[in-house]
Formats: structure tokens, sequence, C-alpha cells
């Protein structure tokens, strides 16, 4: 039993300051911008759920929102099965081990940024080494800046190989806490290696997976740099994803109150996510 | 089995080609890229990396970026270890929903909070200062911090609190020369991801900052567009962006993975 203390709170006083300041402030700056019209010189009227309205109904939200739960929905397909695989055919001990994991992790640090400008070089149709081979070895043509077909098979693309390693990492910890006798007791039973997967290393690594695609999830929906500077949103405005749409829309338009009234939205979406997150979590934590 | 140690070997080959390819294109020079394609630098020269390290326009940008880095790291695990204890070792009144509501912040789209943060920072007069940008990335940092620490910590038995103060350690002293020794992993691991989401973070730090805080990830996007897309120096600039984090993935190579359970195998 945790012991009950509120004192606690004294603990919690400095992280409660810091994220407040940065949480509850912009937070409201949102706010009042999402009901209040302004014409410039600091003048603003209230405008009520006007911009909710105009936000929730219009064509520009619904496909920026519907290509978001499309790139989501292709990066999960494809990077947890293709995690849990690699995790399975790591070495589970020996040097291979540290040169394996170092080397997946690699991608995930580096700035957003130049993953985008990477993979933007990479893929050039004349100079790129990918773009180069698509287009005069295999013969396929392939442009991401003109078709969009390829600019979002680019972006697929990139965001596997940007974040596949984190379902490795994630799918590995799990393998390798499973205890040797568990295996040495399938062999006895002479389980198939399919009952070994589905009913030692899949249960073990429930917990892992949970954090793994719901973080997956979480990051995939808030992307903005590496697609933004891969495609900038095209072409035309076939890779704008949400985060790309509401940045065109507060700092490019400076339309405050259209993009205060979906920031509200976007984040209730996150929100809800979160809570579901959360929930699976700790469901987990009280089963173990 | 052969076939089996196949799997990481074309996925780390891969993860390689990009890589590969930008370090390429670092080594070759504008005319050569230009002229078409060419699987290995056929001139080597460093002049794009001579460039970076001689122009103080870049290399100021490497040096704000490591110092909101470093800032942003040690403020976010220093007020990270109090409330991951107190979340790990106390019930209290609202402590369920005010851990939700931290990890709401992580969870939060930074495009969100672009705007405002923008408006908020000028306000206090702290735009365009190294410790903007390293609160500003506190918003999700923190929270990773206190989860990461807490998992952690809930990993060492509470009898080891009890005994000490049995033994008559006060507070503070149990928890410096007792406490934090027994959860050094995780603190290195939380340091790390702070470290790791503050470096790879672009929207807020450039929102930030003009001049004095520019970030490096900031100056790349900068040249490539006014410049006329010198490729060369761009390849560059993005290669030296790995090697800090190359250089702290090798030290915690091992925690990696129960970082990123969130102290959770």
């Amino acid at each position: 039993m945790k012991k009950q203390n509120q004192r606690a709170w004294l603990f919690v006083t400095p992280v409660l300051l810091l994220v407040a300041f940065n949480a509850l402030i912009p937070m409201m700056t949102v706010v009042n911008y999402s009901v209040q019209e302004t014409f410039g010189d600091n003048l603003f009227f209230w405008q009520g759920i006007d911009w909710f309205e105009q936000v929730l109904t219009s064509d520009r939200f619904h496909r920026a929102l519907g290509r978001q739960f499309l790139f989501t929905f292709l990066i999960l397909i494809i990077e947890v099965p293709l995690g849990v695989a690699i995790a399975l055919a790591m070495p589970r001990q020996g040097f291979w081990v540290p040169f394996c994991l170092v080397t997946m992790a690699l991608p995930m640090l580096i700035p957003w940024n130049v993953v985008g400008a990477m993979w933007n070089i990479f893929t050039l149709p004349d100079i790129g080494l990918l773009g180069y081979f698509m287009n005069h070895t295999l013969g396929i043509p392939y442009d991401m800046t003109q078709n969009p077909f390829a600019a979002w098979v680019t972006i697929i693309i990139m965001d596997v190989w940007h974040w596949t390693s984190l379902v490795v990492l994630l799918a590995y910890a799990g393998l390798v806490s499973i205890p040797n006798a568990y295996y040495q007791a399938a062999e006895i039973d002479g389980a198939s290696g399919w009952a070994v997967f589905r009913f030692i290393q899949l249960p073990k690594m429930k917990t892992v997976l949970t954090i793994a695609i719901l973080l997956r999830f979480m990051d995939s929906f808030n992307i903005y740099t590496e697609p933004f500077v891969l495609t900038g949103g095209g072409p035309g405005n076939s890779t704008t994803l949400l985060s790309i749409d509401l940045v065109k829309i507060a700092l490019g338009q400076f339309d405050l109150g259209p993009a205060a009234a979906m920031s509200l939205i976007y984040f209730a979406i996150t929100l809800l996510a979160s809570w579901l997150f959360y929930t699976l979590m700790t469901m987990n934590d009280n089963k173990s | 089995m052969r076939l089996k140690s196949l799997v990481p070997a074309l996925y780390i080959l891969f993860l390689m080609l990009p890589i590969y390819w930008l370090v390429a294109m670092s080594f070759k020079t504008t005319n050569e890229i230009l002229a078409g394609f060419s699987l290995f630098p056929q001139t080597w020269t460093l002049a794009n990396y001579i460039e970076i390290l001689t122009d103080p326009t870049w290399y100021w940008g490497y040096i704000n970026s490591i110092i909101y880095v470093t800032l942003n790291t040690v403020i976010s695990v220093l007020v990270a270890l109090p409330a991951a204890y107190a979340f790990s070792r106390y019930t209290f009144v609202g402590d369920k929903h005010l851990f939700f509501w931290l990890l709401t912040n992580r969870m939060a789209p930074a495009a969100v909070f672009a705007l405002p943060f923008f408006q908020l920072y000028s306000a206090v007069g702290l735009f365009d200062t190294h410790i903007a940008v390293a609160l500003a990335h506190c918003l999700f940092n923190v929270p990773l911090a206190v989860w990461i620490l807490e998992g952690f910590m809930s990993g060492v038995p509470k009898e080891l609190d009890e005994t000490a103060y049995v033994d008559g350690y006060s507070f503070p002293r149990f928890f410096v020369t007792i406490f934090l020794p027994s959860i050094t992993a995780g603190v290195g691991v939380a340091a790390f991801f702070c470290f790791m989401f503050s470096w790879v973070e672009l929207l807020l730090a450039k929102t930030l900052t003009a001049v004095e805080a520019k970030p490096i990830a900031a100056v790349m996007t900068r040249t490539a567009s006014s410049a006329g897309y010198e490729l060369g120096l761009l390849a560059a600039a993005g290669t030296l962006t790995i090697i800090p984090g190359a250089i702290v993935i090798y030290f915690v190579r091992n925690y990696i993975a129960k970082g990123f359970a969130l102290g959770r195998v």
C-alpha cells in the first residue's frame, strides 16, 4: 500500500508551475482566439462558436483529417508487424546485440527537419540514390514533387524508416524479459513455433506493444516537420496533414480564429486518444 | 538460423542507405552533385565542412542548439525527480488526475502551441533566448521525465525508504545519498530522452528564436531555400547533427528499450 501523504503536493509543485506556465496560459490564448474575431489593432469582437462550426463543416478540415487518419493507419499496420518480426529475428546475446541496438536507434536521434532533408536528397529523381535507382535502373517513373501517389509512398517509407525501430526496441525489451524456462517447457510439450509466439512471446510483449502502438499513434498524429520539409504538403494539398494545415492557417494566413478553433478540436481528438492510452496502460499495470 | 539473421541485417541496411547518401553528398563538390549521379564522391572535398566550421552563423547554430538542449535536460530532470518520487511513493488527492494531465501535454501537437508560445514568451521578454526554448521544450519533456523516473522508482522496493528512516536519515540526505544512486540508470535514461526530444524538435525552437538563439535546424532551412539549394552544404550540416545523437546513444544502449517502455519492462 502506498502512503497517503498530502505533503506530496510539495514535491509536485515545481512540475506543476512549469507545465502550467507552458500549457495553461497558451491554452487560454487559444480559447480566447477561438471565440473572437479581430480586424487587427488588438480589437476583438465576440464571435461565439462560429469558428467551430466553420471548421467542423469545412471540406478542407475534413480532407486534412482524412489524410491524417489514413497516414496514421498506414504507418501503424506497417510498423507494428514489421517491428515485431525484426525483434523476433534479432540475436538475444553476443557482440551483435549492442551493434543492432545502436544502429537501429540512430534514425530516432536525427533532428526531424534533417530527416526530411535527407529523404529529399535521397529521392531526387536524377541525383538521389533512390530516385536514380527507380527512374534509371528500374525504369519506373518516380518523382514525388509531381506525383501525389509517389509523395504518399515516400512519406510512409520515411516514417517507417524513422520510427519502426521504436517498435523493434520495445518488442525486443519484452522478448528478453522472458525466462528461458518458458521456452524449455514449450520444447518439452512439443509446441510449434507459432504456438510459442502466440502463447509465450505475444502475451509477454502485450504491455510494451500497447505503449509502442499508442506512442506511434500520438506522434504520427502530431507529425509536422518531416513531411513539411520533404513535400511541403504537396504536390497540391495531397500530403497536407493536420499539423501542416494548422500551421498554414495560423502562421501563413494569420486566420487566428479558425486556427484556434481547429487547434482545440485537434487537441480534443488527441486528448481522447491519450485517455484511451492511459486507461489501457493502467489496466495493464494493475493486472501484472 | 542463417536466414533469421538476414532480417535485422537487411533492416539495418535499409536504415543506413539514406544516411550513407547524406554523408556521401556532404563530401561532394556542388559541381559534381549537379553534374549527375555518382555512387561515391569522385573528388573528395572537405569544403562543405570547412565552410560550416568557419562561418559563425553556421557553427553558432550548433552551439545554440547544444545550450538550450542542455538547459532543458537539466531543468526537466531536476523538477521531475521529486515529482516522480511523489507519484511512485504516495497517494494524494488528485494524484491520478494530475498524472493524466501531465501526460496530455506530452500528447499535445506542437503546432497547436506555436503561435501562443510566441506571444507568451515575447510578453515575458524571453523571445530569442536559449532559456525560452529550454522552458518551452519542458512542455513535453517534463511529463516524459516524470513518467520514466516514476517507472524506475517504482522498481525500487519501499523497504529501502523505511530502513533509511529507521536508521535516522533525514529525507534530503536519504534521497541524495541512498535513493538517487539506486536509480542512476533511470536518471540517465530520462536525461537521454530529454536530450533526444529537445534535440530533434524544430517547430517550437524555430518559432521562439530569431538571431541570438537560432538552432542549427533553423539555420539549415533558411540556407537551403535562400542560397539556391546548396545540397553539399546542407548534407554536411545534416551529417554534423547526427553526431551528438550517435554519441549519447552509445552510452545508454543497454537501457534504450527500457526507457521507451517508460521503465515498465
